[in-house]
């Protein structure tokens, strides 16, 4: 099989059983906890599952959510705005780090 | 195209069966449905009828309404369904709606919201309210985006004004005599989202966005059949499509399925099980074999038949369910 990523995998993710039962029931117990209506609404919490996914790059995940906030009624628009909170956050998270940058040029520069 | 021809192996008939039903029958029938014809001043891309502004000749005559008025005096149908194309465009329109209402019968109007716009209709919201017909008018999505994907460019905006109007005539403002429903279809090769989550966003959002407002919203999947199958094929997610509806089969949906206590009577006087199995040509069942036509109605046969289902009967039975009224489970 070439390559390392195909979108059949992803229905197949239950067989990752196979290996430790009770550690997949375990995770997907909690998996389906976490995504059931609470204080907030399934749409949003498929509209964060988008961004992350985005944000921690899983093809599979990006796939996942990008239905699940469509069949949420989310829209195109939408969901790119949340998108685009992964990406300010990412490049934040760099910028951020400039100040790092910043003080070590402050510190050794005369 | 005949839904048999659908890629998967799956008969809806033997998921019936793993979930111990044997088959699927009539209760009591509630609803008297009539396509009144395919003329549409609209052409959507998801419409399962293939209605347009060139469908003329398949219009439902005044012979076949007085057939169906015939019918509908010998059943215990508590609603009129009129569905189309647009059934305002049929010349009997407003003839038939006084004479299901001096029957006492709850009448839905199924609109596609742009028709009001047009000047001769423009009387319409008035009309209708004074006879507490409730409109059950199409808006794929609450936002442009989808709504236009489906409808054309534009739609959106017209249908927010036929919104506005429909308001000024007092429907969509709690009055059970001036009821809107809206009806969201998704706008792609997915299930429609859950209706009671999505019916409090789509309400603070038209609100917030156009100050209109509504009383309550259907979500329905869409059918692999008309337009929509032409799309799922061309755009290359027909299987996809098909996996996810057989994936999100739910059996507490069987129960409360349309078919079941609904009668859908054809432009051309045929009668069938759903508008659906009208459109793929699915008679319902019928003692002498032949396509059953409303001028025969026979209520104890009809009551007593098994339904007709195909592949595409499981857009009716995937996610939280669809039928006419909505979804069928939480």
């Amino acid at each position: 099989m070439a390559g390392y990523y195909h979108p059949e995998q992803l229905g197949k993710f239950a067989e990752i059983a196979e290996g430790h039962p009770q550690l997949a029931e375990q995770f997907f117990a909690y998996y389906a906890s976490v995504f059931a209506e609470g204080a907030l609404t399934g749409r949003e919490k498929a509209l964060i599952a988008l961004a992350v996914a985005h944000a921690v790059q899983c093809p599979y995940c990006i796939d996942a959510y990008s239905q699940a906030c469509l069949e949420h009624g989310a829209d195109l628009e939408q969901m790119t705005e949340a998108l685009h909170v992964a990406v300010a956050i990412r490049g934040g998270a760099s910028l951020v780090h400039g100040v790092q940058m910043l003080e070590h040029v402050r510190k050794t520069g005369m | 195209m005949k839904s048999e021809t659908l890629p998967g192996t799956a008969s809806f008939e033997a998921v019936l069966a793993e979930h111990g039903w044997a088959g699927l029958h009539a209760t009591r029938l509630e609803i008297f449905q009539m396509n009144l014809g395919r003329l549409c001043n609209m052409a959507c891309r998801h419409c399962h009828v293939d209605a347009g502004p060139d469908r003329t000749d398949q219009m439902m005559s005044r012979e076949t309404i007085d057939n169906c008025l015939t019918a509908l005096d010998r059943t215990e149908a508590h609603t009129v369904d009129l569905t189309g194309g647009a059934p305002e465009l049929n010349p009997h329109f407003r003839d038939l709606v006084d004479e299901a209402i001096s029957r006492g019968k709850h009448v839905l109007d199924r609109c596609n919201l742009s028709i009001l716009l047009v000047p001769r209709f423009a009387d319409l919201p008035e009309w209708l309210a004074e006879r507490g017909v409730e409109v059950v008018g199409s808006l794929p999505h609450h936002r442009r985006r989808n709504t236009d994907a489906l409808r054309g460019d534009g739609a959106y905006a017209r249908s927010i004004e036929a919104l506005r109007r429909l308001n000024a005539a007092g429907y969509g403002r709690g009055d059970p005599r001036r009821r809107l429903t809206l009806v969201s279809n998704p706008a792609g090769a997915f299930l429609a989202g859950k209706q009671c989550a999505l019916e409090p966003e789509w309400k603070a959002a038209l609100a917030r966005d156009h100050g209109v407002t509504f009383d309550a919203l259907i979500a329905l999947n869409n059918m692999p059949i008309g337009r929509f199958l032409a799309w799922l094929q061309e755009s290359g997610n027909l299987s996809g499509y098909l996996e996810r509806l057989l994936g999100a089969f739910n059996p507490v949906t069987i129960a409360g399925l349309m078919c079941r206590n609904t009668i859908s009577i054809g432009w051309d006087g045929s009668i069938h099980d759903c508008d659906f199995n009208q459109v793929l040509a699915i008679p319902a069942e019928s003692p002498a074999g032949k396509v059953p036509h409303v001028r025969d109605f026979d209520p104890v046969h009809f009551q007593q038949r098994r339904i007709r289902t195909a592949r595409h009967c499981f857009g009716c039975t995937a996610g939280a369910g669809s039928s006419c009224g909505g979804a069928l489970a939480d």
